[in-house]
């Protein structure tokens, strides 16, 4: 793999760039491989990137039935924290956070952690006591949150009306190594990460039927034919049930559309991240200029990447409530992904009834920030056989038995 | 000054001259300009900086494709930045002002990044920036950001208002070009209900841009005619200034007008109106889009696409150049030729790129066929081009048509999938559109005048026959069918220099190239890697000749590289348009209590609680801090009497033969028992076991109960109750309504309770003790009268009633209440109080139920009964959620009892480090107990049932405290009830 850098860019630059590769090979399948992943997008090229680097496992598929991260990778607000509330999950999230931190030196390819900080406003009496318990169980877990008061909040956030008539900002769940990261570079950079390693991308490959022998996988079919497989892995967000259903057993998912905009880009006016749970919107500035901004899910099950009309005026209502001068500011795109809600609004990393099959869904609203850690855990569930620490909590059995790993009150804002 | 490039003709008002500046230079237009064409009429021809190079840009278009003549429009509070000077009407005073330069516009040092521009090329930031690693914060990506963004927000809150609405129509027709005035024109005359809505001010679309003929007149002469029938018509409804922006589900279109925008001050009235618009049937008559070719340097000021430059000319009258020439792949850049020879303006040159034309129809013009331009020269704007033949012809304007492009954009919105014509060189509308519409005219690929009227006549008698009505037999203005030939040119071979396909963005074909050789081949990766199509014109101009020149370095046809495919909306939005009616308080609608305004003249403090305002605590002269407040009115409750607005509880009534068997089903224990005129607590679970909210509930009649919930879930509540009756029980013969705003209530509550309310009660009613014990209720009369329901049920824990009356009397009945209670002492009491005596008697609320506890964890696990099912009995009994070892709600109190304690600290055995591995438990609630004159909490601790007496610490990480507590009953106060049985 050629290394990026900026004298490989000044080398290039004198040679009118004719000198660069593809960022990742793009090969026909093979008949086989230990293992395949479904599902080319953060999660799954994460997964199959530390099978390879923690693991040594490296003759590996991934599979992607349309462009590389064309799924909820590239159409989430790219936000990155990791103040939740219960133990697991703190874990996990932190992980993920804490591997974001270097992620571009790792890969060689820079995906723009921007850890400017994450605050989640408490506008209401209930919500200050429900973060100052979060902040506190965040201490307990050794995540750095604090909890701020409204003139705190203004400062970092000079734009905010935080004496707002309606809801006045009482103070504020602050993660100062919260931020964001460029949704697509993660995905590019996972691949060719993968790729470099010797694993097959191949795109445009939707897999279509699941073969197994024996109640233990055997390979799958795909538009680009049969391939088999020892190991299968599925990191389809939004589509994890109906790849379930191909392997025979259901999953304890429902599947909405989540929405998100993006303004059109203006001068930097706001460095911080600000999720507002009350009012039902998130916000924050990308390094070009556009101000990002997501919701809530839809109210009803659906496929459609697409939502309704009246959510995105819901979400953009709580955001003129909090930043009253966005108002004259344009809406450039929206759009909507689907999002794998399970009922305690945590994630679900576990085996499966048939042997060999692994799963990673359920993420939620929230799948971007868990990214690395997601990779890092389903590939140890992989290769042992067996979920190690960081993803015992989040096997597909709790539902069974009934532990949960309740995030919706803490995690609140559909993120 | 005046317009040195003023040109007769056109359909500006010159009787109404409009004073405007940009950059604080003053100009002159007319009424019926937009800014764009005043500037141009001014002979300004630098507008603007591209994002990324900061090139020096000029106006290329006359629509909302504009990419590059965007300013920051007004002045303060009303600053709007990135705003298309081709799409602003002008109005007197207008200030415009060019945006992202750093010094003048002119002298722009941010153009610095050009000369490097050989290093930036598409994605080079993925590749660099990397190291040293603690650089990309503190060094890189602040200098990245710093150069973000085009335009400034005002920093100042939007000083206007929005309106929104809704509409409903027939049919909706979407644009009033030739296609969609003689659709509507068609469908309105057979009786069909019409909303025509065009972005424009002026109805008529390409009718006004052009030197035409329709039914023997011009065609914007025809185009008024039409708008004028149309007006006459009472079934249709004609919106200008009005952008129909996205199509959503269920026949839903969102469209923006533009009420106030053209004018120099709102005045008060709404600056724009959302409209959601429910059409039974669309006509999208949208019209198409030029492109341009990419050729050497092809965005210097001076360039603008052909139909442009007719536009200005034709409806504006002004002229973008003294001297025009004009770069074609196609019949209609000739048009322009033959338009700018009407207005007597010299043609430089017409090159078309084609070989197989026909003869020049302007002999004294120079022509050059099958060849192309391959650059231009000129600082700060065009002076000269250089043809691929090495021709170089002085021109200051050069029109480029590389031919037109369907506005299909919300024929996608749903799904819909374009194809591909090789005829058109374009994509136009698949077949998957949005249920119930119509393409009509160019946005259907139909490239000619006559066509455009033709099928609009028929997309217009279509619908009114869809709709059942007798449609008129065809009628369609006669118009000339005029040649629309074309061969594809997507980038000039030879091109010298850097040869632009996205202009906002600064996307070059070589960054398209390169694109392609790393790898980002499909559409979405194109455009994600080299920003393609993602700047403010959401790529009108660009995106299918960035998939042609992908296509092209694939070798393989465009439709099997990909599609365009857009999202909503058509155009940017602004936001405060989608919040109309939400600005400040009207966010979201407060609720007050019945006695509101009594607890206000008496001084209350008030907290939100699900929406509603409830009296926190009510100071008394002489009390400074809540505490007090409370405190007195918990101990005056406790030892007299005290009351409460409790109205806020849900309450629902229920009524019908199957009511108790209902209820059997909606909570966990029993109520098929519960004898008429008592009142029994009970527990509701979630589908998956979890309490989800607790109540009382009264048996007022055999077949006729009433319901409470918690304030906060009195809404959710009711959906979920009207859920299991409608799909889960449907066979049972229930009736539900929410009652909670139809009646007052108040907690009387204190040992002297009884004798307050037997002043109130009427005579004949006998609440005695033996008459009406602990939980019971019944309906009686009080006040003389008055109609009112009694419970005798308590929170505090005290001999307590609630009292509820028809709402209208609520005011009248808590004064009534409190001068009843005066010889008792009585005192009301908030928020707080009640509070403070909930948590003494281990009364969960919501910091309890958090949606994460079971009956269990609350000591209630004999609640969920087993002799019957209820919602959430079978998911309550999972291994996990019975196994022991459970937290269990416990009360806490310091072992030194001056201590206070935290809400939200976690419980740590004696001596263990405090990390995760040895967390308890946490704390839920923490009050000082006037009662106890101590500090005491509630919480959750495992095993704590059997853990009474043992002591541990509440370690709180956020206030830095670290106490001894010790585990006792949750129940501080009475913990046999012998007072509420009182």
């Amino acid at each position: 793999m050629r290394r990026y850098s900026v004298f490989a860019i000044a080398r290039e630059a004198l040679r009118h760039h004719q000198g660069w590769g593809r960022a990742w090979r793009a090969p026909e399948p093979k008949s086989r491989y230990d293992v395949i992943i479904v599902g080319a997008g953060g999660h799954g090229l994460a997964t199959a990137y530390y099978l390879g680097k923690n693991h040594g496992i490296r003759n590996v598929a991934i599979l992607e039935k349309g462009w590389l991260g064309g799924g909820n990778t590239g159409r989430n607000t790219t936000i990155i924290r990791s103040n939740y509330l219960q133990d697991p999950s703190a874990a996990l999230y932190e992980k993920a956070r804490s591997l974001y931190e270097s992620l571009s030196q790792e890969l060689n390819y820079n995906i723009m952690f921007s850890p400017r900080g994450v605050m989640m406003l408490a506008q209401t009496e209930h919500e200050v006591r429900g973060y100052r318990r979060t902040a506190r169980a965040n201490a307990l877990q050794g995540v750095e949150t604090e909890f701020i008061g409204p003139q705190r909040v203004k400062e970092l956030c000079p734009i905010m009306n935080v004496s707002g008539p309606r809801y006045p900002v009482l103070g504020a769940l602050w993660q100062p190594r919260g931020g964001t990261a460029r949704h697509d570079a993660v995905a590019w950079g996972y691949a060719r990460a993968c790729s470099d390693m010797g694993m097959d991308i191949v795109q445009k490959c939707e897999v279509t039927g699941i073969r197994t022998e024996r109640g233990r996988v055997a390979g799958v079919e795909t538009t680009q034919g049969a391939i088999d497989c020892d190991k299968l892995a599925i990191a389809v967000a939004g589509h994890s049930g109906r790849l379930a259903d191909m392997a025979g057993f259901r999953l304890p998912i429902e599947s909405v559309a989540l929405q998100a905009l993006v303004s059109e880009p203006i001068k930097p006016c706001m460095d911080v991240v600000v999720m507002a749970n009350t009012v039902h919107g998130y916000m924050s500035q990308s390094d070009k200029g556009e101000m990002v901004i997501g919701g809530g899910t839809d109210g009803f099950n659906n496929y459609t990447q697409r939502g309704s009309f009246h959510h995105i005026e819901e979400t953009v209502r709580a955001l003129i409530e909090t930043f009253p001068m966005i108002s004259r500011l344009r809406m450039l795109r929206q759009w909507g992904g689907i999002v794998d809600v399970t009922g305690d609004r945590s994630p679900i990393i576990t085996t499966t009834p048939v042997q060999n099959l692994f799963m990673n869904a359920g993420w939620g609203t929230g799948g971007f920030k868990a990214i690395p850690g997601s990779g890092w855990a389903m590939a140890e569930l992989m290769a042992k056989g067996e979920p190690g620490p960081l993803a015992a909590a989040f096997g597909l059995d709790r539902f069974a038995e009934g532990r949960f790993i309740d995030e919706s009150v803490a995690a609140g804002v559909a993120h | 000054m005046t317009g040195t490039n003023r040109i007769p003709g056109g359909l500006i008002d010159r009787d109404k001259p409009l004073g405007f500046t940009f950059n604080g230079r003053a100009f002159q237009g007319f009424a019926g300009d937009t800014l764009a064409s005043a500037l141009i009429a001014n002979g300004q021809r630098l507008i603007g900086r591209s994002f990324k190079y900061h090139r020096p840009r000029g106006i290329f278009t006359a629509g909302p494709e504009e990419p590059n003549a965007l300013v920051e429009l007004r002045t303060g509070a009303s600053q709007e930045p990135n705003t298309r000077a081709t799409t602003t009407e002008l109005f007197e005073g207008l200030n415009a002002r060019s945006q992202n330069h750093r010094g003048s516009l002119k002298y722009d040092i941010m153009a610095v990044n050009d000369l490097f521009a050989r290093f930036l090329s598409a994605g080079f930031y993925y590749k660099t920036f990397m190291w040293p690693k603690s650089f990309w914060e503190r060094v890189y990506e602040p200098i990245i950001r710093a150069s973000a963004g085009l335009g400034r927000l005002s920093m100042q809150a939007d000083p206007d208002h929005y309106d929104k609405g809704f509409l409903h129509c027939d049919v909706l027709i979407i644009g009033a070009g030739p296609a969609g005035l003689q659709a509507a024109l068609s469908a309105g005359r057979a009786g069909v209900r019409v909303i025509l809505a065009d972005e424009d001010f002026r109805m008529g679309g390409r009718l006004n841009a052009e030197r035409c003929e329709v039914a023997g007149t011009g065609g914007a002469t025809w185009a008024a005619a039409a708008v004028a029938e149309l007006e006459s018509m009472g079934n249709v409804r004609l919106m200008t200034r009005t952008t129909v922006y996205g199509v959503f589900d269920h026949g839903i279109y969102g469209a923006l007008e533009r009420n106030t925008d053209h004018l120099p001050d709102a005045a008060g009235a709404p600056r724009q109106t959302l409209w959601r618009i429910y059409a039974g049937r669309s006509v999208l008559a949208t019209g198409a889009t030029e492109r341009s070719v990419a050729f050497g340097n092809n965005d210097r000021p001076g360039v603008m696409l052909a139909g442009a430059v007719r536009a200005y000319v034709n409806r504006y009258g002004a002229t973008p150049g003294r001297r025009v020439a004009v770069f074609t792949n196609n019949d209609d850049g000739w048009r322009t030729a033959r338009d700018l020879r009407a207005h007597g303006i010299e043609i430089a040159a017409v090159i078309d790129s084609r070989t197989d034309t026909a003869p020049n129809p302007f002999p004294e013009v120079k022509t050059l066929f099958g060849e192309a331009v391959a650059e231009t020269c000129g600082r700060g704007g065009l002076r000269e081009i250089i043809t691929t033949g090495g021709k170089r012809i002085s021109a200051d304007c050069l029109a480029v048509s590389g031919g037109w492009t369907p506005n299909l954009h919300l024929t996608c919105h749903l799904g819909g999938k374009p194809v591909w014509r090789d005829d058109l060189a374009a994509f136009v509308p698949g077949n998957a559109l949005p249920p119930g519409m119509r393409v009509a005219g160019a946005a259907a690929g139909q490239m000619t005048l006559a066509r455009c009227l033709q099928e609009g006549d028929a997309a217009g008698r279509a619908v009114a026959e869809d709709l059942g009505r007798a449609a008129p037999a065809a009628n369609v203005p006669k118009a000339t069918d005029e040649p629309a030939g074309i061969t594809a040119l997507w980038q000039v071979k030879g091109a010298r220099g850097r040869c632009w396909v996205d202009l906002q963005n600064d996307v070059t074909t070589k960054d398209i190239t390169l694109s392609h050789r790393e790898g980002f081949r499909s559409v979405e990766h194109l455009k994600r890697y080299t920003t393609l199509g993602m700047a403010t014109d959401q790529g009108k101009t660009s995106n299918l000749p960035g998939l042609a020149l992908m296509a092209e370095a694939s070798g393989k046809t465009i439709p099997e590289t990909g599609t365009t495919t857009f999202r909503p909306p058509y155009v940017p939005v602004a936001i405060g348009a989608f919040g109309a009616g939400a600005k400040g308080a009207g966010f979201k609608p407060v609720r007050l209590t019945p006695s509101h305004e009594w607890a206000r003249d008496r001084g209350a403090v008030f907290t939100e609680a699900g929406q509603w305002l409830r009296a926190q605590w009510y100071p008394q002269p002489g009390e400074t801090d809540w505490r007090t407040s409370a405190n007195r009115e918990a101990q005056t409750t406790r030892n007299a009497v005290g009351i409460c607005d409790v109205t806020t509880l849900g309450k629902i009534d229920i009524k019908g033969r199957d009511a108790a068997a209902f209820l059997n089903l909606v909570y966990t224990n029993g109520f098929a028992k519960l004898p008429v005129g008592k009142v029994r607590y009970g527990l509701m679970l979630r589908e998956d076991g979890i309490v989800y909210d607790d109540g009382t509930t009264s048996r007022l009649g055999e077949n006729h109960f009433v319901m409470t919930t918690t304030t906060a879930n009195a809404g959710l509540v009711y959906q979920r109750l009207e859920f299991a009756r409608q799909c889960l029980a449907a066979h049972l013969d229930v009736h539900l309504i929410s009652v909670t705003d139809g009646w007052a209530q108040f907690a009387v509550a204190g040992p002297e309770s009884r004798a307050l309310l037997q002043k109130i009660v009427d005579a004949g009613h006998d609440i005695s003790n033996a008459a009406f014990p602990y939980m019971a209720c019944g309906e009686m009369t009080v006040c003389g009268g008055i109609r009112a329901r009694l419970f005798r049920i308590s929170f505090s824990g005290e001999l307590a009633y609630e009292i509820a009356v028809p709402a209208r009397y609520g005011d009248s009945m808590i004064r009534a209440l409190i001068a009843a209670g005066e010889p008792f002492g009585v005192a009301p009491y908030g928020t707080e109080a009640l509070g403070i005596m909930r948590i003494e008697k281990g009364h969960p609320v919501a910091a309890e139920l958090t949606g994460q506890t079971t009956a269990r964890m609350l000591g209630m696990a004999r609640m969920v009964s087993d002799k019957k099912d209820c919602i959430g009995n079978v998911l309550s009994r999972r291994p996990e959620m019975t196994a022991p070892g459970q937290p269990r709600l416990m009360g806490f109190r310091p072992v030194d009892r001056a201590q206070m304690l935290t809400a939200g600290a976690h419980f740590i055995a004696r001596g263990a480090e405090a990390v995760t591995e040895n967390d308890q438990g946490w704390m839920t609630s923490v009050a000082w107990s006037p009662a106890l004159g101590h500090s005491v909490g509630l919480g959750f601790i495992a095993r704590g049932e059997d853990r009474i007496g043992e002591v541990v610490r509440a370690w709180d990480g956020l206030r830095k405290t670290d106490i001894e507590v010790e585990i006792v009953s949750a129940h501080f106060v009475d913990p046999e009830g012998e007072r509420l049985r009182a």
